[in-house]
């Protein structure tokens, strides 16, 4: 049987992207296209007193909340923000106003003064009382921790905003037919959009269409944002009967668009002499910005992170994630548990220091073993490889080597070892019921799936998956665009669920073709049987039990473990630092990508 | 009224253009819209990234940064004038060089002026002005060092000497340079 899993193959978008033929969002026009443009507030809070518009209106689509159809909010968690502001200012470069216009200079040369009833800013997550999620995870008895512990060790660990930066903007286009109005553009999640769209003009499931274009990179910036911006560019579309483009540049982006949540993370542990952890009590603080976003879901992942790849009896992780008048915060890498991960792990450095012990060996006789269980009492099974990577990783870096020599120069070299809940967290799964389907053509098969290829190479590994589980060759399987008029939900493109649960519900329609198939080719079973297409839905592992309530239970079907280590120089003339070399190591099914 | 602007010709990708817009418009943006080549690809629009990246007579530029008057009788090279034959662009689709992609044309055509053989340092200096957020590079020097690879291989079996293109790559290495 042909291999493709774990072998090197070409990406297949490789060849378009390095010729100069993939198309991105802004590459494409259509006959009599706008180009648009968003006003924003330029106060953090307040009430919207007057908007002066102070152009010629000649030729001009504008757009303010009165023109939603449909209800005026981005449906997503809660139904706090709305797609233009109404009257209050809950943020900077919030959404205000649209203008469209055929000529990009006369569009970027309107100005529109606003008036505002500016109100004190809550800029201070410690300081907020609106708390948007708040999230308890205990395990053990803490008390009876820290009674057992030699030593108790304490530190505060703050990380500050973070921009994506993707390198292409974000960009919509909004096109009205049939009745309705279909997006091009630059997204993750064709479904989020779709359904942000219905909610907002008010349009019924098929006459709202969401196709992704190339897109250049997203690293979550393109989750949830692209629901506002394809709202945006879709009331000018309904209002002017025209296609709009709207395209960021760079300064609006970094302005205007989701960051990574800032994050206040407390430590106080309980350890044993011999460098056992006995009680870990962790305090996680997420600053949400203005509205609520995805942060619930970020806090959940921050929170079931906190403690680190590392085992303790005696857990308590409280986290609450809260309102202020900066910019909503969104999906970023890693969701949440970077910033908790970074909390842990440099606490881990400043317990091995209190202890006088090698930090490699605090972390080796901590690091969660198989058969160990989580703070939420989730038992891990045998691909636990925490201490696996571990070892690799110092033993490939020479760590031990390099720490001694490094020691009293302006040279250093740090680890920090960490774990990913792979899928959504905790029920998230169950929930989504997501669905992948596969389609039987002359030449071999075509992959119907939402999920998107950002970079990551989602085309590529899900061809690798269906070709290996069909014995076809990796060339034969060819995959649709993301288009929701052509394929089915299968939830959106993040949480590292892309490869583990779209990927296994392929490898399951690509079973069943298989033995559908039989001793047939595709060409022959077409021909004697007509089109084949499957579909499957998620279906939860057995044994996989997860309580909303109380956090108990496994809180991910599976975890990735990997190390990095890193040689840090400080530059001695600038004051800067540079890397000159670094390792990771981790598990992969494409060499290439990883 | 649109004002009417004298045209301004220079050589794409080996034909002779002209044309009529404001002479302040970005080279980026004429290539773009103008001659609708969107190969190009605008990450930042001043000149941090790389990705609006052409040749201009000879030397990696960003594109964004150029006002079509001064592009005015040059050699203008884009990602569609290598027609999909350079040896870069099979090794980068190949080697894990393009990922999300939308920094490959432009880091393809910085690439392709480093000279014939760039040593791993030379090629870290000459792309330091062309970012890539997915790859974290490995990919791409992967890419490059195979390219010329073959390239060596090539001209071996064909008993041909090397050029020297030093030059070239002290003016890319003096265009990276930042304050």
């Amino acid at each position: 049987m042909s291999r493709s899993v774990g072998r090197n193959v070409v990406r297949k978008d490789g060849t378009a992207k390095a010729v100069g033929t993939a198309r991105y969002v802004d590459d494409l026009t259509f006959p009599g296209m706008l180009h648009a443009r968003t006003i924003r507030s330029t106060i953090p809070r307040g009430r919207i007193v007057r908007m002066h518009r102070r152009f010629d209106a000649a030729g001009f689509t504008i757009v303010d909340a009165r023109d939603i159809p449909g209800r005026n909010l981005v449906s997503l968690i809660q139904e706090d923000q709305p797609c233009l502001a109404e009257g209050e200012v809950r943020h900077a470069a919030e959404p205000l106003l649209l203008l469209a216009h055929e000529d990009r200079e006369r569009l970027l040369q309107a100005q529109v003064e606003v008036e505002y009833a500016p109100a004190p800013a809550l800029l201070d997550a410690r300081e907020s009382t609106h708390v948007f999620k708040e999230i308890r995870i205990a395990r053990g008895d803490l008390d009876t921790g820290f009674r057992e512990a030699d030593l108790v060790v304490e530190g505060e660990y703050r990380t500050g905003h973070q921009e994506h930066l993707y390198i292409e903007p974000n960009g919509m286009i909004a096109v009205p037919e049939h009745g309705g109005v279909t997006v091009y553009g630059s997204l993750q999640c064709p479904y989020y959009v779709h359904r942000a769209l219905c909610v907002l003009l008010d349009l019924p499931e098929d006459k709202v269409r969401v196709v992704q274009a190339e897109t250049g990179g997203g690293f979550g910036g393109k989750e949830e944002y692209p629901s506002i911006i394809a709202g945006h560019a879709s009331l000018l579309a309904l209002k002017s009967g025209r296609p709009v483009k709207l395209i960021y540049d760079r300064t609006e982006d970094m302005i205007a668009t989701t960051k990574r949540h800032p994050s206040t993370v407390r430590h106080r542990t309980g350890v044993m002499r011999d460098g056992r952890l006995a009680a870990m009590e962790i305090d996680v603080l997420f600053d949400g910005g203005a509205y609520c976003t995805l942060s619930p879901v970020v806090l959940s992942r921050g929170c079931l992170h906190a403690t680190g790849p590392y085992r303790c009896d005696h857990v308590r992780v409280s986290g609450r994630v809260v309102m202020t008048n900066t910019p909503p915060n969104g999906a970023f890498r890693g969701f949440g548990a970077p910033q908790t991960l970074f909390a842990a792990d440099v606490h881990m450095e400043r317990i091995a220091e209190q202890l006088g012990m090698d930090p490699v060996r605090l972390r080796e006789l901590n690091a969660l073993r198989p058969g160990d269980s989580t703070a939420t009492g989730q038992v891990l099974g045998a691909d636990a490889a925490a201490l696996d990577v571990l070892r690799a990783a110092v033993s490939r870096s020479g760590f031990h080597r390099k720490r001694r020599a490094y020691r009293g120069t302006g040279r250093g070299i740090g680890l920090s070892l960490f774990f990913h809940g792979a899928g959504f967290t905790g029920s998230g799964e169950v929930k989504l019921k997501s669905r992948a389907s596969l389609e039987l053509t002359p030449d071999g098969v075509r992959i119907l799936v939402a999920s998107t290829d950002i970079g990551q190479g989602q085309r590529t590994v899900h061809a690798q998956i269906v070709a290996e589980a069909l014995g076809l060759p990796f060339e034969a399987v060819e995959v649709a665009a993301a288009d929701t008029s052509i394929v089915p939900d299968s939830g959106p493109t993040v949480a590292s669920r892309t490869t583990m649960v779209v990927g296994g519900l392929l490898k399951r329609c690509a079973e069943e073709m298989k033995a559908r198939l039989g001793a047939l080719t595709p060409r022959a079973y077409l021909r004697r049987h007509g089109p084949l297409v499957i579909t499957k839905q998620y279906e939860p592992p057995p044994g996989l039990v997860w309580d909303d309530d109380t956090y108990q239970g496994s809180a991910y079907g599976s975890y990735g473990w990997a190390c990095d280590v890193i040689e840090v120089e400080r530059d001695p003339v600038t004051a800067g630092t540079r890397s000159p070399r670094r390792w990771s190591c981790a598990t992969a099914r494409w060499p290439t990508a990883s | 009224m649109t004002p009417a602007f004298r045209p301004i010709a220079f050589v794409l990708n080996g034909r002779r253009v002209a044309v009529r817009v404001h002479p302040l418009k970005r080279l980026l943006d004429v290539l773009r819209e103008d001659c609708r080549l969107t190969g190009t690809k605008e990450g930042c629009g001043e000149g941090e990234c790389g990705a609006c990246t052409v040749i201009v007579d000879g030397k990696a530029v960003n594109s964004c940064l150029v006002p079509v008057a001064q592009a005015a009788g040059t050699r203008v090279t884009t990602i569609e004038g290598l027609h999909g034959r350079h040896r870069l662009q099979a090794a980068f689709a190949e080697l894990g060089g393009a990922q999300c992609g939308i920094c490959t044309p432009g880091m393809i055509l910085a690439a392709s002026t480093l000279g014939p053989k760039p040593t791993l340092d030379e090629v870290r200096t000459g792309l330091a002005g062309n970012i890539c957020r997915c790859t974290g590079y490995e990919g791409i020097y992967r890419a490059i060092k195979a390219a010329n690879k073959a390239r060596g291989a090539r001209r071996e079996a064909r008993g041909e000497g090397r050029e020297a293109r030093g030059t070239a790559r002290a003016r890319t290495a003096a265009r990276r340079r930042r304050p």
